[in-house]
């Protein structure tokens, strides 16, 4: 299954609730163009719910860390929300985790951009 | 299946087109013979991780999506663990001119991790570069060793 998007929005923060695979492809291509499509909307506060992700490759990855700059660059912030075990372990493997803040509670991610 | 002296079994023999598709059926069967060889579901999703992206460094960076090359993909099954050997038609090149991925404002380029991530799932990793053209890499993962 590839990568699926929907958002929703909480109060001022645009919630990306992500599924499926963020592979090289359309997964990523998926992924991309979203972000871009919020950026593009003003979304200055985007939270990334990445509890239905089964896979992510390196593409992927890269995915995420380009949506941190776009939305960062524009003067927002991205953060990622229940992350599982193997994206988590991604991010230590990457060092990314140095880079995201990260969340396992919605309340508390939201509350954080503020 | 042939078989080695040292009891390693061809589990598959690939001559992939160099497209996507491809990385996701060599995926596939690797993952399938790791299942085979009784690895756990997470490491069959390492390994399949680390066979996707030596697979798209071949499709993509080796082969550069040419119609007229094809990526090579052995995997056997052996007595250690899981042996897989790909193959592409490019100009080869160094791991070590890869920029590290972990160093400064690598950090946060969009691409570069998946050489990173291989070595990360796999126990051993190692490219040859091919005459007149081509790479070829070589990965094993090791079973668990009994009561481990």
């Amino acid at each position: 299954m590839s990568a699926k998007l929907t958002t929703r929005q909480v109060g001022d923060v645009t919630v990306l609730d992500a599924s499926g695979r963020i592979t090289l492809g359309e997964g990523s291509t998926t992924f991309r163009e979203k972000i871009k499509e919020l950026a593009a909307a003003g979304s200055k506060k985007v939270l990334i719910n990445m509890g239905d992700i089964s896979y992510i490759d390196s593409s992927g990855i890269g995915e995420l860390v380009s949506g941190y700059t776009t939305i960062t660059n524009s003067g927002g912030a991205l953060k990622l929300l229940n992350l599982g075990k193997r994206v988590q372990d991604l991010l230590q493997i990457t060092k990314l985790y140095t880079v995201f803040e990260t969340f396992d509670d919605e309340a508390a991610a939201i509350r954080s951009f503020s | 299946m042939p078989e080695t002296e040292s009891g390693d079994s061809l589990h598959a023999d690939l001559w992939l087109d160099s497209t996507l598709a491809s990385v996701d059926r060599g995926e596939a069967v690797a993952v399938e013979a790791a299942g085979k060889l009784g690895f756990d579901a997470d490491t069959q999703q390492d390994i399949g991780i680390a066979v996707r992206e030596s697979l798209v460094n071949a499709v993509a960076h080796g082969n550069r999506y040419s119609a007229k090359k094809k990526v090579h993909l052995r995997v056997w099954t052996a007595p250690r663990g899981l042996i897989l050997e790909i193959e592409d038609q490019g100009k080869g090149f160094d791991p070590d001119d890869v920029p590290d991925p972990l160093e400064g404002d690598n950090l946060m380029r969009h691409s570069g991790r998946g050489l990173l991530m291989i070595r990360a799932y796999m126990d051993e990793l190692n490219h040859t570069k091919l005459q007149p053209e081509g790479t070829r890499v070589r990965m094993v993962k090791y079973l668990p060793k009994a009561g481990s």
